[in-house]
């Protein structure tokens, strides 16, 4: 096939990829826009079994089936509880497929045409070590967020003295073996940059904290783009540039919304350590609050709810691990029977990655134009009679519009404490994720429903059938 | 001079000048794509070229993910997850010549690790889409 026609074949298979993520703007053409991805890497590893070099086409087939199989058994199987896992699992892949494919090249860069083992044009040279090294960081990084993510590993910042400065080290040491590598052509650098960039990953995705993750997670995605695109340089492959950079630019905005919707910085998140336990004690934290708290069961929530005009539902985390979603909807078929109108709230960062929460929800067949995002429904709380919150917290701590001293202060929340009644589900009186406590729960027209949000749903789905 | 002595030089010369020859010729080629090359700077080395092809497709990134609505921040990273599994086409070109050697065994690991994600993100893709279909 001549390089033209390969050319223009990427190109096709490029538009496909942009077109994927154009789908995804609505979705009723979002799975259209899968179908365009899939075509276009179908058109991409099809193209290039036609390049000439291209002849063991035995042992590629090998590799696509036991990966392919490896990959569809693991996405069949998956819960959508572990999404952000499966999420960083996959990144890691990317990482350390971008590191092979860097080694190979380096041993054999006849293949794609830039020079001679011991003799490699220098920039093809710099962008295969700067692939490397993304990808050995994205490798080591994702391994990290995954365990955190699973639990292998306490989601607590890990953090120690001189922390910044042996990362700083590292860092630099990484610029020089750079330097090094492409003044001498030795493979010994190349091995010792990939060692330092793996040992790099793991340092620097340790400090953060479990309430980062959904932030650790985009970035991640961005990265394994970035590799994507260094390793496109290398071998002068416009698809690999393009797709990376629609990769890295994606995993970038996400990682935006992330932080905005914390009120964090960017830099603060990768800095790590919070959500670290502090010895002083931010305001309003302490543990032995002694204040009163008006505490309801679940025949008070359904009276309260079936006599509503509106309710809206503010799911959090919490649900998803008491795996509490396909009851909820059952309880919220029941009120809307009733001729009480519903509607989800979303914030953000509810969940483990971005739009988590959205995907749990429409797994238990909550229809798409019932979940509002945060700009869409706060204006609406005023005209709410009750508010039903399950498994959620910080985001709605009003401390974080009023308390300057609060770690939460200009968060964003959902501004559920204008709504006439607010029910909150949980299990005891515990602080949020970032160690705060909510002074909502202190309210006069709060009613705590203490219990698991599973249980506690089940017990209003009873009553509401009773009443 | 005996003749043996004269064909020997005569070897030696007719010698000297296919090897003047093939330095001319290998000159001629150097200098053609020299010229190539001189022709080509107008559209700038390959860096430049995939430079101007990264900055564009970050503009075009940066505007159709802006446009994914939130609800479906999931599936984007999911697909996004998959399509970043193109560096197989890297991974394909190393495993691609018949003999097994280091380059061969890293490309096959690559594409092993390459096909997880691609056949995982879209079917995990896929799978959460579905759940987003209007019901009836």
């Amino acid at each position: 096939m001549s390089s033209d026609l390969s050319a223009l074949l990427y190109l096709a298979a490029s538009v496909c990829f942009i077109m994927a993520l154009r789908g995804l703007s609505h979705p009723t053409t979002s799975r259209q826009g899968n179908i365009f991805g899939i075509v276009g890497m179908v058109l991409a590893i099809g193209t290039t079994l036609m390049a000439p070099g291209v002849v063991s086409f035995g042992t590629i087939l090998l590799g696509l089936l036991v990966g392919g199989a490896i990959g569809t058994v693991i996405a069949l199987r998956i819960q959508m509880t572990a999404l952000p896992q499966l999420v960083a699992a996959f990144h890691s892949l990317v990482g350390l497929a971008a590191v092979c494919v860097a080694l190979a090249t380096f041993y054999k860069p006849e293949a794609y045409g830039i020079g001679r083992v011991g003799d490699i044009q220098i920039s093809s040279l710099v962008e295969l070590t700067i692939g490397t090294a993304v990808g050995a960081i994205t490798f080591t990084g994702s391994v990290v967020a995954f365990a955190k993510l699973q639990g292998l590993v306490s989601g607590a910042p890990l953090v120690f003295k001189m922390q910044h400065m042996l990362n700083a080290a590292l860092g630099a040491l990484v610029v020089v073996l750079i330097v090094l590598l492409c003044t001498t052509q030795e493979p010994v650098y190349l091995w010792i940059l990939i060692a330092v960039t793996l040992l790099l990953g793991f340092l620097l995705i340790l400090p953060i904290g479990g309430a980062d993750m959904p932030v650790v997670v985009s970035m991640l995605n961005s990265y394994s783009g970035w590799a994507a695109c260094g390793i496109g340089f290398t071998l002068q492959n416009n698809l690999l540039i393009i797709t990376g950079a629609l990769v890295g630019s994606s995993g970038a905005i996400l990682s935006y919304i992330m932080c905005k919707a914390m009120n964090r910085s960017f830099i603060s998140v990768i800095l790590g350590g919070f959500g670290a336990v502090d010895d002083d004690g931010p305001a309003g934290s302490s543990g032995d609050d002694d204040r009163m708290v008006k505490s309801g069961s679940g025949d008070d929530a359904a009276f309260l709810m079936k006599n509503a005009g509106s309710v809206v539902i503010v799911p959090g985390y919490g649900m998803a691990v008491a795996q509490a979603q396909h009851t909820l909807r059952e309880m919220v078929d029941l009120l809307k029977a009733d001729g009480v109108n519903v509607r989800y709230a979303i914030h953000p960062v509810a969940g483990r990655m971005p739009g988590h929460m959205n995907v749990l929800l429409a797994e238990a067949s909550v229809p798409y134009d019932e979940v509002l995002e945060m700009d869409e429904i706060n204006r609406d709380f005023k005209s709410t009679d009750v508010v039903f919150v399950i498994g959620a917290n910080d985001i709605t701590n009003p401390a974080a519009k009023t308390d300057p001293k609060s770690p939460i202060y200009g968060m964003p929340i959902l501004e559920v404490d204008q709504a006439q009644t607010v029910l909150f589900v949980k299990r005891g009186m515990s602080a949020g994720y970032a160690g705060v406590q909510n002074e909502l729960f202190f309210r006069d027209n709060t009613m705590m429903l203490f219990g698991d949000a599973k249980q506690m749903c089940e017990k209003i789905v009873k009553s509401l059938e009773q009443l | 001079m005996s003749s043996e002595e004269f064909i020997n030089k005569a070897t030696d010369v007719a010698n000297s000048a296919r090897a003047l020859s093939d330095e001319v010729a290998s000159l001629a080629s150097e200098a053609s794509r020299l010229a190539v090359d001189t022709a080509g700077q107008s559209a700038g080395s390959p860096f430049i070229m995939g430079l101007t092809v990264l900055v564009l497709a970050v503009f075009v990134g940066y505007y159709v993910v802006w446009n994914v609505t939130p609800a479906l921040h999931s599936p984007l990273m999911a697909v996004t997850n998959a399509i970043s599994s193109v560096i197989i086409v890297g991974a394909l070109i190393a495993a691609g010549p018949a003999d097994v050697g280091f380059s061969e065994i890293m490309g096959f690991i690559a594409i092993v690790l390459a096909a997880v994600n691609i056949f995982g993100g879209f079917i995990v893709a896929q799978r959460m889409l579905q759940m987003f279909k209007k019901k009836q």
